[in-house]
Protein backbone atom coordinates (compact mmCIF):
# COMPACT_ATOMS: atom_id res chain seq x y z
CA UNK A 1 0.00 0.00 0.00
CA UNK A 2 1.43 3.40 -1.26
CA UNK A 3 1.33 6.19 0.89
CA UNK A 4 -0.58 9.26 -1.37
CA UNK A 5 2.60 11.53 -2.65
CA UNK A 6 0.50 14.84 -2.06
CA UNK A 7 0.12 13.81 1.92
CA UNK A 8 3.35 12.61 2.15
CA UNK A 9 4.83 16.03 1.31
CA UNK A 10 2.37 18.25 2.99
CA UNK A 11 3.12 16.68 5.97
CA UNK A 12 6.82 16.51 5.17
CA UNK A 13 6.71 20.10 5.16
CA UNK A 14 5.15 19.96 8.75
CA UNK A 15 8.44 17.78 9.98
CA UNK A 16 6.46 14.39 10.04
CA UNK A 17 7.37 11.40 7.84
CA UNK A 18 4.73 8.99 6.44
CA UNK A 19 5.91 5.71 5.04
CA UNK A 20 4.35 2.49 4.41
CA UNK A 21 6.08 -0.43 6.58
CA UNK A 22 7.25 -1.84 2.64
CA UNK A 23 8.78 1.26 1.63
CA UNK A 24 10.82 1.43 5.04
CA UNK A 25 11.54 -1.89 4.90
CA UNK A 26 12.67 -1.89 1.22
CA UNK A 27 14.65 1.53 1.97
CA UNK A 28 17.17 -0.65 4.71
CA UNK A 29 17.46 -3.27 2.25
CA UNK A 30 18.22 -1.40 -0.57
CA UNK A 31 20.83 1.53 1.34
CA UNK A 32 23.14 -1.49 2.40
CA UNK A 33 23.42 -3.70 -0.17
CA UNK A 34 26.88 -5.65 0.38
CA UNK A 35 28.67 -7.36 -2.57
CA UNK A 36 30.86 -10.72 -2.47
CA UNK A 37 34.26 -9.72 -2.92
CA UNK A 38 34.85 -12.16 -5.49
CA UNK A 39 36.77 -11.80 -9.09
CA UNK A 40 36.38 -13.75 -11.99
CA UNK A 41 38.14 -12.59 -14.79
CA UNK A 42 39.07 -8.90 -16.35
CA UNK A 43 35.71 -7.58 -15.11
CA UNK A 44 36.92 -7.66 -11.78
CA UNK A 45 39.55 -5.20 -12.35
CA UNK A 46 36.71 -2.69 -13.42
CA UNK A 47 34.83 -3.95 -10.54
CA UNK A 48 37.74 -3.16 -7.86
CA UNK A 49 37.96 0.60 -9.91
CA UNK A 50 34.57 1.02 -8.97
CA UNK A 51 34.83 0.89 -5.47
CA UNK A 52 38.00 2.99 -5.80
CA UNK A 53 38.12 6.62 -4.98
CA UNK A 54 37.04 7.78 -8.74
CA UNK A 55 33.40 5.95 -8.95
CA UNK A 56 33.21 5.70 -5.18
CA UNK A 57 30.58 2.89 -4.98
CA UNK A 58 29.96 4.05 -1.09
CA UNK A 59 27.94 6.39 -2.52
CA UNK A 60 25.34 3.86 -2.94
CA UNK A 61 26.08 1.73 0.25
CA UNK A 62 27.89 -1.38 -0.97
CA UNK A 63 31.60 -0.06 0.02
CA UNK A 64 31.78 -2.95 2.13
CA UNK A 65 32.90 -6.24 0.05
CA UNK A 66 32.67 -9.38 2.23
CA UNK A 67 35.27 -11.83 1.45
CA UNK A 68 32.79 -14.48 3.13
CA UNK A 69 29.53 -15.15 1.37
CA UNK A 70 27.69 -16.19 4.36
CA UNK A 71 27.95 -12.58 4.85
CA UNK A 72 27.13 -11.04 1.36
CA UNK A 73 23.84 -9.97 0.01
CA UNK A 74 24.80 -9.22 -3.48
CA UNK A 75 27.06 -11.41 -6.02
CA UNK A 76 28.75 -10.10 -8.95
CA UNK A 77 29.33 -12.40 -11.12
CA UNK A 78 32.31 -10.50 -12.54
CA UNK A 79 33.76 -12.46 -15.80
CA UNK A 80 34.17 -15.74 -17.53
CA UNK A 81 32.90 -18.73 -15.90
CA UNK A 82 34.55 -21.72 -17.34
CA UNK A 83 33.49 -25.12 -17.01
CA UNK A 84 35.37 -26.05 -13.79
CA UNK A 85 34.51 -22.58 -11.99
CA UNK A 86 30.65 -22.83 -12.45
CA UNK A 87 30.12 -25.41 -9.68
CA UNK A 88 31.63 -23.33 -7.46
CA UNK A 89 29.64 -20.53 -8.47
CA UNK A 90 26.89 -22.19 -7.55
CA UNK A 91 27.98 -23.28 -4.65
CA UNK A 92 29.14 -19.80 -3.58
CA UNK A 93 25.44 -18.68 -4.16
CA UNK A 94 24.02 -21.30 -2.29
CA UNK A 95 25.96 -20.17 0.66
CA UNK A 96 25.14 -16.81 0.44
CA UNK A 97 22.18 -15.84 3.07
CA UNK A 98 18.75 -14.66 1.84
CA UNK A 99 18.10 -11.95 0.38
CA UNK A 100 20.79 -12.16 -2.55
CA UNK A 101 20.90 -10.62 -5.57
CA UNK A 102 22.83 -11.29 -8.97
CA UNK A 103 24.73 -8.82 -11.12
CA UNK A 104 26.07 -10.87 -14.22
CA UNK A 105 28.76 -8.33 -15.12
CA UNK A 106 30.15 -8.11 -18.38
CA UNK A 107 29.94 -10.23 -22.08
CA UNK A 108 31.15 -13.80 -20.49
CA UNK A 109 28.93 -13.44 -17.70
CA UNK A 110 25.88 -12.92 -19.58
CA UNK A 111 26.20 -15.59 -22.09
CA UNK A 112 30.05 -16.36 -22.81
CA UNK A 113 31.16 -13.63 -24.46
CA UNK A 114 33.98 -13.59 -26.66
CA UNK A 115 34.83 -16.84 -25.62
CA UNK A 116 31.65 -18.85 -26.37
CA UNK A 117 32.82 -21.00 -29.20
CA UNK A 118 35.60 -22.43 -26.38
CA UNK A 119 35.04 -26.06 -25.12
CA UNK A 120 35.75 -25.27 -21.57
CA UNK A 121 33.61 -21.72 -21.34
CA UNK A 122 29.72 -21.62 -19.42
CA UNK A 123 27.54 -19.68 -22.11
CA UNK A 124 25.86 -17.32 -19.33
CA UNK A 125 25.66 -17.66 -15.41
CA UNK A 126 21.88 -17.38 -15.92
CA UNK A 127 21.68 -20.90 -16.69
CA UNK A 128 22.02 -21.98 -13.12
CA UNK A 129 21.41 -19.74 -11.24
CA UNK A 130 18.67 -16.34 -11.33
CA UNK A 131 20.22 -13.41 -12.95
CA UNK A 132 18.84 -9.82 -11.73
CA UNK A 133 20.91 -7.50 -13.76
CA UNK A 134 22.86 -8.12 -16.76
CA UNK A 135 25.40 -5.57 -17.99
CA UNK A 136 26.95 -5.77 -21.49
CA UNK A 137 30.25 -4.94 -22.00
CA UNK A 138 33.68 -6.26 -22.81
CA UNK A 139 34.44 -5.16 -19.79
CA UNK A 140 31.41 -2.87 -19.07
CA UNK A 141 32.62 0.43 -17.72
CA UNK A 142 32.46 1.12 -14.10
CA UNK A 143 29.77 3.58 -15.13
CA UNK A 144 27.65 0.57 -16.23
CA UNK A 145 28.48 -1.50 -12.82
CA UNK A 146 26.81 1.81 -11.17
CA UNK A 147 24.27 1.62 -13.26
CA UNK A 148 23.41 -1.60 -12.91
CA UNK A 149 23.85 -1.10 -8.95
CA UNK A 150 20.86 1.25 -9.29
CA UNK A 151 18.71 -0.53 -11.23
CA UNK A 152 19.02 -3.26 -8.45
CA UNK A 153 18.65 -0.80 -6.24
CA UNK A 154 15.39 0.30 -8.12
CA UNK A 155 14.30 -3.68 -8.38
CA UNK A 156 14.61 -3.77 -4.48
CA UNK A 157 12.36 -0.95 -3.95
CA UNK A 158 9.66 -1.90 -6.01
CA UNK A 159 9.55 -5.80 -4.39
CA UNK A 160 6.22 -5.80 -2.27
CA UNK A 161 6.56 -7.69 0.99
CA UNK A 162 2.92 -9.86 0.20
CA UNK A 163 1.35 -11.26 -2.77
CA UNK A 164 3.01 -12.19 -6.60
CA UNK A 165 6.01 -10.82 -6.87
CA UNK A 166 7.68 -11.02 -3.35
CA UNK A 167 11.30 -11.55 -2.46
CA UNK A 168 12.20 -15.18 -2.36
CA UNK A 169 13.02 -15.06 1.56
CA UNK A 170 9.42 -14.19 2.48
CA UNK A 171 7.91 -16.94 -0.02
CA UNK A 172 7.85 -20.21 1.45
CA UNK A 173 7.78 -22.32 -1.46
CA UNK A 174 10.28 -20.38 -3.30
CA UNK A 175 13.56 -22.76 -4.25
CA UNK A 176 16.24 -21.96 -1.79
CA UNK A 177 19.42 -24.44 -2.62
CA UNK A 178 20.13 -24.65 -6.02
CA UNK A 179 21.47 -27.25 -7.63
CA UNK A 180 25.40 -27.43 -8.21
CA UNK A 181 26.45 -28.78 -11.33
CA UNK A 182 29.01 -32.05 -11.50
CA UNK A 183 31.31 -32.69 -14.29
CA UNK A 184 29.95 -35.07 -16.89
CA UNK A 185 31.49 -37.03 -19.53
CA UNK A 186 31.14 -33.97 -22.19
CA UNK A 187 29.67 -30.99 -20.20
CA UNK A 188 28.61 -30.11 -16.74
CA UNK A 189 25.59 -32.51 -15.63
CA UNK A 190 22.75 -31.33 -15.92
CA UNK A 191 23.09 -28.74 -18.95
CA UNK A 192 21.37 -26.11 -17.20
CA UNK A 193 18.84 -25.67 -14.21
CA UNK A 194 15.39 -25.97 -15.60
CA UNK A 195 13.42 -23.89 -13.08
CA UNK A 196 15.48 -20.68 -13.73
CA UNK A 197 16.63 -20.96 -17.95
CA UNK A 198 14.68 -22.09 -20.38
CA UNK A 199 16.16 -22.80 -24.25
CA UNK A 200 15.55 -19.13 -25.86
CA UNK A 201 13.11 -19.46 -28.70
CA UNK A 202 14.69 -18.20 -32.76
CA UNK A 203 12.40 -16.37 -33.95
CA UNK A 204 12.33 -17.13 -37.49
CA UNK B 1 49.44 -40.92 16.78
CA UNK B 2 49.64 -41.75 13.41
CA UNK B 3 51.64 -39.03 11.28
CA UNK B 4 49.30 -38.13 8.20
CA UNK B 5 52.90 -36.77 6.54
CA UNK B 6 53.91 -39.98 6.52
CA UNK B 7 51.40 -41.72 4.97
CA UNK B 8 51.46 -38.76 2.22
CA UNK B 9 55.05 -39.31 1.69
CA UNK B 10 56.16 -36.29 4.01
CA UNK B 11 59.54 -36.33 5.94
CA UNK B 12 61.29 -38.06 3.37
CA UNK B 13 64.99 -38.72 5.36
CA UNK B 14 66.86 -38.27 1.72
CA UNK B 15 66.83 -34.76 0.28
CA UNK B 16 66.23 -35.23 -3.26
CA UNK B 17 68.80 -33.70 -5.28
CA UNK B 18 68.55 -31.74 -8.49
CA UNK B 19 67.19 -27.58 -8.89
CA UNK B 20 63.76 -28.68 -10.12
CA UNK B 21 62.99 -30.56 -6.62
CA UNK B 22 61.53 -28.34 -4.23
CA UNK B 23 63.17 -28.83 -0.44
CA UNK B 24 61.90 -31.34 2.10
CA UNK B 25 60.45 -29.36 5.03
CA UNK B 26 60.63 -32.00 8.13
CA UNK B 27 57.91 -31.72 10.33
CA UNK B 28 58.95 -30.75 13.60
CA UNK B 29 55.44 -31.01 15.68
CA UNK B 30 53.47 -34.59 16.98
CA UNK B 31 50.49 -33.34 15.55
CA UNK B 32 48.40 -33.70 12.49
CA UNK B 33 48.81 -31.82 9.42
CA UNK B 34 45.98 -29.90 8.29
CA UNK B 35 45.01 -29.65 4.61
CA UNK B 36 43.88 -26.43 3.35
CA UNK B 37 42.21 -25.75 0.26
CA UNK B 38 42.92 -21.68 -0.35
CA UNK B 39 41.02 -20.67 -3.66
CA UNK B 40 39.24 -20.75 -5.64
CA UNK B 41 37.52 -18.13 -4.21
CA UNK B 42 39.62 -16.57 -2.25
CA UNK B 43 40.76 -12.35 -1.38
CA UNK B 44 43.87 -12.75 -1.86
CA UNK B 45 44.42 -15.35 -4.69
CA UNK B 46 44.41 -12.72 -7.36
CA UNK B 47 41.87 -14.90 -9.44
CA UNK B 48 40.42 -18.02 -9.34
CA UNK B 49 43.89 -19.68 -8.02
CA UNK B 50 43.57 -22.66 -5.65
CA UNK B 51 46.70 -23.41 -3.51
CA UNK B 52 46.48 -26.84 -1.61
CA UNK B 53 48.66 -26.37 1.58
CA UNK B 54 49.34 -28.94 4.28
CA UNK B 55 50.33 -27.09 7.76
CA UNK B 56 52.04 -27.62 10.01
CA UNK B 57 50.72 -25.81 12.63
CA UNK B 58 51.40 -22.46 10.55
CA UNK B 59 54.29 -23.70 8.73
CA UNK B 60 53.63 -24.50 5.03
CA UNK B 61 54.79 -28.10 4.63
CA UNK B 62 53.49 -28.90 1.12
CA UNK B 63 52.02 -26.19 -1.49
CA UNK B 64 50.13 -27.65 -4.75
CA UNK B 65 48.65 -25.09 -7.13
CA UNK B 66 46.02 -25.97 -9.34
CA UNK B 67 44.87 -24.16 -12.20
CA UNK B 68 42.64 -24.25 -14.89
CA UNK B 69 39.21 -22.18 -13.32
CA UNK B 70 40.26 -19.36 -15.99
CA UNK B 71 40.99 -21.70 -18.84
CA UNK B 72 39.23 -20.01 -22.18
CA UNK B 73 40.41 -21.95 -24.95
CA UNK B 74 42.68 -18.89 -25.81
CA UNK B 75 45.21 -21.11 -28.07
CA UNK B 76 42.55 -23.41 -29.75
CA UNK B 77 40.56 -20.22 -30.52
CA UNK B 78 43.92 -18.37 -31.72
CA UNK B 79 44.37 -21.93 -34.39
CA UNK B 80 40.87 -21.45 -35.74
CA UNK B 81 40.49 -17.78 -36.66
CA UNK B 82 42.88 -15.40 -39.08
CA UNK B 83 45.89 -13.81 -37.74
CA UNK B 84 44.07 -10.58 -36.97
CA UNK B 85 41.23 -11.56 -35.13
CA UNK B 86 43.53 -13.27 -32.62
CA UNK B 87 44.37 -9.57 -31.34
CA UNK B 88 41.83 -8.72 -29.55
CA UNK B 89 42.03 -11.96 -27.23
CA UNK B 90 45.22 -11.00 -26.62
CA UNK B 91 43.99 -8.26 -24.68
CA UNK B 92 42.15 -10.64 -22.76
CA UNK B 93 45.58 -12.42 -21.98
CA UNK B 94 46.82 -10.81 -19.24
CA UNK B 95 43.68 -8.00 -18.55
CA UNK B 96 45.70 -5.69 -16.80
CA UNK B 97 48.46 -4.97 -19.39
CA UNK B 98 46.20 -5.37 -23.26
CA UNK B 99 48.86 -3.23 -24.79
CA UNK B 100 52.11 -5.43 -24.00
CA UNK B 101 50.02 -8.21 -25.19
CA UNK B 102 49.44 -6.91 -28.39
CA UNK B 103 52.76 -5.75 -29.29
CA UNK B 104 54.48 -9.20 -28.52
CA UNK B 105 51.87 -10.95 -30.62
CA UNK B 106 51.99 -8.11 -33.72
CA UNK B 107 55.99 -8.81 -33.27
CA UNK B 108 55.64 -12.26 -33.51
CA UNK B 109 53.31 -11.70 -36.72
CA UNK B 110 55.58 -9.06 -38.15
CA UNK B 111 58.90 -11.95 -37.82
CA UNK B 112 56.95 -14.52 -39.45
CA UNK B 113 55.39 -12.21 -42.31
CA UNK B 114 58.52 -10.18 -42.13
CA UNK B 115 57.05 -6.41 -42.43
CA UNK B 116 58.39 -3.16 -41.08
CA UNK B 117 57.55 -0.77 -38.40
CA UNK B 118 57.25 2.98 -39.03
CA UNK B 119 59.14 5.41 -37.08
CA UNK B 120 56.52 7.21 -35.52
CA UNK B 121 54.65 3.56 -34.60
CA UNK B 122 57.86 2.33 -32.52
CA UNK B 123 57.77 5.46 -30.39
CA UNK B 124 54.19 5.00 -29.81
CA UNK B 125 54.57 1.53 -29.27
CA UNK B 126 57.03 2.15 -26.39
CA UNK B 127 55.47 5.60 -24.71
CA UNK B 128 52.11 2.91 -24.34
CA UNK B 129 54.36 -0.28 -22.91
CA UNK B 130 55.81 2.13 -20.50
CA UNK B 131 52.62 3.72 -19.31
CA UNK B 132 51.36 0.30 -19.07
CA UNK B 133 54.32 -1.15 -17.06
CA UNK B 134 53.77 1.96 -14.91
CA UNK B 135 50.15 1.31 -13.77
CA UNK B 136 50.85 -2.48 -13.57
CA UNK B 137 53.58 -2.04 -10.96
CA UNK B 138 51.63 0.55 -9.22
CA UNK B 139 48.72 -1.87 -9.33
CA UNK B 140 50.47 -4.97 -7.86
CA UNK B 141 51.85 -3.08 -5.03
CA UNK B 142 48.85 -1.95 -4.46
CA UNK B 143 47.38 -5.11 -4.10
CA UNK B 144 50.46 -6.62 -1.99
CA UNK B 145 49.86 -4.04 0.19
CA UNK B 146 46.27 -5.16 0.40
CA UNK B 147 47.00 -9.05 1.13
CA UNK B 148 49.39 -7.31 3.57
CA UNK B 149 46.71 -6.07 5.71
CA UNK B 150 46.93 -3.12 4.99
CA UNK B 151 43.45 -2.14 3.34
CA UNK B 152 42.61 0.94 0.77
CA UNK B 153 45.12 3.39 0.85
CA UNK B 154 47.92 2.13 -1.38
CA UNK B 155 45.57 0.81 -3.63
CA UNK B 156 43.73 4.20 -3.88
CA UNK B 157 46.49 6.06 -4.22
CA UNK B 158 47.72 3.52 -7.33
CA UNK B 159 44.12 3.18 -8.89
CA UNK B 160 44.23 7.30 -8.51
CA UNK B 161 46.92 7.44 -10.99
CA UNK B 162 45.90 3.98 -13.20
CA UNK B 163 42.84 5.86 -13.92
CA UNK B 164 44.76 9.17 -15.45
CA UNK B 165 46.65 6.51 -17.42
CA UNK B 166 43.49 4.60 -18.40
CA UNK B 167 42.07 8.05 -19.94
CA UNK B 168 44.48 8.33 -22.15
CA UNK B 169 44.65 4.99 -23.24
CA UNK B 170 40.59 5.78 -23.90
CA UNK B 171 41.62 8.58 -25.13
CA UNK B 172 43.82 6.75 -27.99
CA UNK B 173 42.36 3.60 -28.50
CA UNK B 174 39.03 3.59 -27.57
CA UNK B 175 38.79 1.29 -24.84
CA UNK B 176 40.07 1.42 -20.98
CA UNK B 177 41.28 -1.88 -20.60
CA UNK B 178 40.85 -3.86 -23.73
CA UNK B 179 43.00 -1.62 -25.87
CA UNK B 180 42.94 -3.92 -29.14
CA UNK B 181 45.37 -0.79 -30.81
CA UNK B 182 48.69 -2.50 -32.66
CA UNK B 183 48.71 -4.16 -35.19
CA UNK B 184 51.32 -6.08 -38.09
CA UNK B 185 53.43 -3.48 -39.27
CA UNK B 186 51.86 -0.52 -36.87
CA UNK B 187 49.65 1.00 -35.03
CA UNK B 188 45.41 1.30 -35.47
CA UNK B 189 45.01 4.79 -35.29
CA UNK B 190 47.31 7.84 -35.07
CA UNK B 191 48.29 9.95 -31.87
CA UNK B 192 46.86 13.71 -31.97
CA UNK B 193 49.50 16.35 -30.68
CA UNK B 194 46.61 16.78 -28.18
CA UNK B 195 47.18 13.20 -27.14
CA UNK B 196 50.83 13.53 -26.69
CA UNK B 197 50.66 16.94 -24.77
CA UNK B 198 47.97 15.25 -22.34
CA UNK B 199 50.62 12.75 -21.81
CA UNK B 200 53.42 14.80 -21.30
CA UNK B 201 51.46 16.43 -18.61
CA UNK B 202 50.53 12.98 -16.66
CA UNK B 203 53.56 11.69 -17.02
CA UNK B 204 55.13 15.29 -15.96
CA UNK B 205 52.97 14.72 -12.33
CA UNK B 206 54.13 11.24 -11.89
CA UNK B 207 57.49 11.67 -10.21
CA UNK B 208 55.69 13.10 -7.22
CA UNK B 209 52.96 10.06 -7.10
CA UNK B 210 55.91 8.01 -7.03
CA UNK B 211 57.99 10.38 -4.54
CA UNK B 212 54.78 10.19 -2.20
CA UNK B 213 54.03 6.36 -3.01
CA UNK B 214 57.56 5.61 -1.77
CA UNK B 215 57.51 7.82 1.18
CA UNK B 216 54.46 6.12 2.41
CA UNK B 217 56.00 2.05 1.77
CA UNK B 218 59.64 2.11 1.73
CA UNK B 219 60.19 2.45 5.69
CA UNK B 220 57.38 1.59 6.75
CA UNK B 221 58.56 -0.48 9.95
CA UNK B 222 55.18 -3.28 9.29
CA UNK B 223 56.26 -3.57 5.41
CA UNK B 224 59.64 -4.25 6.46
CA UNK B 225 58.86 -6.68 9.27
CA UNK B 226 56.67 -8.60 6.86
CA UNK B 227 58.42 -8.84 4.13
CA UNK B 228 62.72 -8.79 4.76
CA UNK B 229 63.59 -12.10 4.08
CA UNK B 230 60.82 -13.79 3.70
CA UNK B 231 59.67 -16.21 0.16
CA UNK B 232 63.91 -16.04 -0.80
CA UNK B 233 64.59 -16.63 -4.57
CA UNK B 234 67.78 -18.01 -4.72
CA UNK B 235 69.12 -16.96 -8.38
CA UNK B 236 70.28 -19.96 -9.54
CA UNK B 237 67.03 -21.68 -9.03
CA UNK B 238 65.67 -18.23 -10.86
CA UNK B 239 67.35 -19.12 -13.65
CA UNK B 240 67.20 -22.48 -13.87
CA UNK B 241 62.85 -22.28 -13.19
CA UNK B 242 63.19 -19.74 -16.23
CA UNK B 243 61.62 -17.17 -14.13
CA UNK B 244 61.50 -13.55 -15.90
CA UNK B 245 60.66 -9.80 -15.23
CA UNK B 246 61.17 -8.58 -11.84
CA UNK B 247 61.01 -11.64 -9.91
CA UNK B 248 64.23 -12.48 -11.92
CA UNK B 249 65.82 -9.50 -11.34
CA UNK B 250 65.06 -9.20 -7.68
CA UNK B 251 67.28 -12.38 -7.14
CA UNK B 252 69.85 -10.55 -8.75
CA UNK B 253 70.13 -11.80 -12.21
CA UNK B 254 70.53 -9.08 -14.55
CA UNK B 255 68.34 -10.14 -17.07
CA UNK B 256 66.39 -7.57 -19.06
CA UNK B 257 64.38 -8.43 -22.60
CA UNK B 258 64.11 -4.56 -23.27
CA UNK B 259 68.55 -4.55 -22.83
CA UNK B 260 68.87 -7.88 -24.25
CA UNK B 261 67.15 -8.30 -27.55
CA UNK B 262 66.52 -4.58 -28.15
CA UNK B 263 62.88 -5.29 -29.53
CA UNK B 264 61.67 -2.37 -31.33
CA UNK B 265 63.80 0.96 -30.25
CA UNK B 266 64.99 0.33 -26.79
CA UNK B 267 68.42 0.72 -28.06
CA UNK B 268 68.13 4.48 -28.07
CA UNK B 269 67.07 4.99 -24.64
CA UNK B 270 69.22 5.32 -21.63
CA UNK B 271 67.73 3.30 -18.68
CA UNK B 272 68.65 1.47 -16.36
CA UNK B 273 67.90 -2.33 -15.05
CA UNK B 274 67.75 -2.45 -11.39
CA UNK B 275 68.56 -5.25 -9.52
CA UNK B 276 67.34 -6.84 -6.53
CA UNK B 277 70.22 -8.22 -3.44
CA UNK B 278 68.18 -10.84 -1.44
CA UNK B 279 65.50 -12.32 -3.77
CA UNK B 280 62.88 -11.75 -0.92
CA UNK B 281 59.41 -10.12 -1.26
CA UNK B 282 60.96 -6.69 -0.30
CA UNK B 283 63.09 -6.77 -3.59
CA UNK B 284 60.30 -7.45 -5.65
CA UNK B 285 58.41 -5.09 -4.19
CA UNK B 286 61.31 -2.32 -4.44
CA UNK B 287 62.16 -3.66 -8.50
CA UNK B 288 59.05 -2.53 -9.27
CA UNK B 289 59.30 0.88 -7.48
CA UNK B 290 63.05 1.52 -8.96
CA UNK B 291 61.27 0.30 -12.60
CA UNK B 292 58.42 2.50 -12.40
CA UNK B 293 61.00 5.66 -12.37
CA UNK B 294 62.93 3.56 -14.99
CA UNK B 295 59.57 3.86 -17.02
CA UNK B 296 59.36 7.29 -16.09
CA UNK B 297 62.94 8.15 -17.86
CA UNK B 298 62.04 6.10 -20.77
CA UNK B 299 58.76 8.01 -21.11
CA UNK B 300 60.42 11.61 -21.25
CA UNK B 301 62.62 10.28 -23.81
CA UNK B 302 60.25 9.03 -26.25
CA UNK B 303 57.89 11.86 -25.80
CA UNK B 304 60.63 14.35 -26.61
CA UNK B 305 61.96 12.31 -29.58
CA UNK B 306 58.80 11.23 -31.39
CA UNK B 307 59.01 11.70 -34.59
CA UNK B 308 56.20 12.43 -37.04
CA UNK B 309 55.30 10.35 -40.49
CA UNK B 310 52.60 7.69 -40.56
CA UNK B 311 51.87 4.93 -37.84
CA UNK B 312 51.13 1.72 -40.43
CA UNK B 313 53.84 0.84 -42.93
CA UNK B 314 51.31 2.01 -46.29
CA UNK B 315 52.88 -1.84 -47.47
CA UNK B 316 51.68 -3.37 -44.76
CA UNK B 317 49.13 -6.42 -45.17
CA UNK B 318 46.95 -6.46 -41.73
CA UNK B 319 43.93 -8.42 -42.75
CA UNK B 320 43.43 -11.57 -45.59
CA UNK B 321 47.40 -12.59 -45.66
CA UNK B 322 48.85 -16.17 -45.70
CA UNK B 323 52.37 -16.45 -44.53
CA UNK B 324 54.82 -18.44 -46.01
CA UNK B 325 55.18 -21.95 -44.53
CA UNK B 326 57.44 -21.52 -40.91
CA UNK B 327 57.81 -20.26 -37.99
CA UNK B 328 58.29 -17.64 -35.45
CA UNK B 329 58.57 -16.48 -31.58
CA UNK B 330 58.58 -13.03 -30.98
CA UNK B 331 59.08 -11.98 -27.26
CA UNK B 332 58.88 -8.53 -25.33
CA UNK B 333 59.66 -7.83 -21.30
CA UNK B 334 56.05 -7.47 -20.61
CA UNK B 335 55.40 -6.15 -16.92
CA UNK B 336 55.53 -9.39 -15.85
CA UNK B 337 58.23 -11.15 -17.43
CA UNK B 338 59.02 -12.56 -20.95
CA UNK B 339 55.86 -12.46 -22.87
CA UNK B 340 56.22 -14.53 -25.89
CA UNK B 341 54.00 -15.66 -29.01
CA UNK B 342 55.10 -18.65 -31.06
CA UNK B 343 53.15 -19.18 -34.26
CA UNK B 344 53.62 -21.99 -36.79
CA UNK B 345 52.31 -21.12 -40.73
CA UNK B 346 51.71 -23.62 -43.12
CA UNK B 347 50.51 -21.33 -45.92
CA UNK B 348 46.98 -20.86 -44.51
CA UNK B 349 45.11 -17.68 -43.59
CA UNK B 350 45.49 -19.37 -39.99
CA UNK B 351 48.17 -20.06 -38.17
CA UNK B 352 48.77 -23.96 -37.73
CA UNK B 353 49.89 -23.63 -34.17
CA UNK B 354 49.53 -20.82 -31.57
CA UNK B 355 51.43 -21.12 -28.68
CA UNK B 356 51.59 -18.49 -25.69
CA UNK B 357 54.23 -18.65 -23.11
CA UNK B 358 52.85 -16.39 -20.60
CA UNK B 359 55.35 -15.17 -17.76
CA UNK B 360 52.71 -15.51 -14.51
CA UNK B 361 52.33 -19.58 -15.44
CA UNK B 362 56.24 -19.97 -15.96
CA UNK B 363 56.95 -17.45 -12.34
CA UNK B 364 54.14 -19.41 -10.26
CA UNK B 365 56.25 -22.96 -10.94
CA UNK B 366 58.73 -21.29 -8.22
CA UNK B 367 55.79 -20.40 -5.74
CA UNK B 368 56.22 -23.95 -3.75
CA UNK B 369 59.83 -23.40 -3.49
CA UNK B 370 59.55 -20.20 -1.74
CA UNK B 371 56.90 -20.75 0.50
CA UNK B 372 57.99 -24.20 1.53
CA UNK B 373 58.57 -23.26 5.73
CA UNK B 374 56.79 -20.14 5.67
CA UNK B 375 53.97 -19.00 7.42
CA UNK B 376 50.39 -19.40 6.12
CA UNK B 377 49.98 -15.93 6.39
CA UNK B 378 53.33 -15.23 4.06
CA UNK B 379 52.25 -17.11 1.18
CA UNK B 380 49.56 -14.48 0.55
CA UNK B 381 52.58 -12.22 0.41
CA UNK B 382 54.76 -14.65 -1.71
CA UNK B 383 51.37 -14.84 -4.23
CA UNK B 384 51.03 -11.28 -4.22
CA UNK B 385 55.17 -10.38 -5.04
CA UNK B 386 55.05 -13.21 -8.49
CA UNK B 387 52.25 -10.40 -9.55
CA UNK B 388 49.95 -13.15 -11.59
CA UNK B 389 46.65 -12.79 -13.69
CA UNK B 390 45.06 -15.55 -13.67
CA UNK B 391 43.71 -14.89 -17.59
CA UNK B 392 47.84 -14.95 -18.51
CA UNK B 393 48.61 -18.01 -16.27
CA UNK B 394 45.37 -20.63 -17.58
CA UNK B 395 44.73 -18.88 -21.20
Amino acid sequence: MAVDEQLKSEMARQGIVVTSLQELYNWGRRSSVWPMNFGLACCAIEMIATTMARWDMARFGAEVFRPSPRQADLLIVSGTVTKKMAPQVVRLYNQMPEPRYVIAMGACAISGGPFKQGYNVLKGIDRYIPVDVHIPGCPPRPEALLQAFIELQKKIDAQPLTGEGRPRFLDVDAQGEFPVPEPGEHDLEPTSNKGVWTVPVVIK
Amino acid sequence: MTKIGTKLGFGRKKKPEGWNRPPVIEQTSEGELLEVAMGPHHPSTHGVFRMNLALDGERVIRLKPEFGYLHRNHEKLGEGQSYLASMPYTDRLDYLCSLTNNWAYALAVEKLTGQQVPERAEYLRVILSELTRFQNHAGTIGFLMQDMGCSGTPLMYAFREREKILDLFEELTGSRMMCNYMRFGGCRVDATPAWLDATRKVVAGLPAFLDEFEALLRSNEILMARTQGVGILPPDLAVNAGITGPLLRASGVNYDIRKVDHYGIYDRFNFKVPLGDHGDVYDRFMIRMLEMRESLKILDQALKEIPGGPVVDPKAKIRGFRPKPGEAYGRIESPKGELGFYLISDGGPNPYRYRVRPPSLINLTVLEDMSLGQNVADVVLILGSVDIVMGEVDR
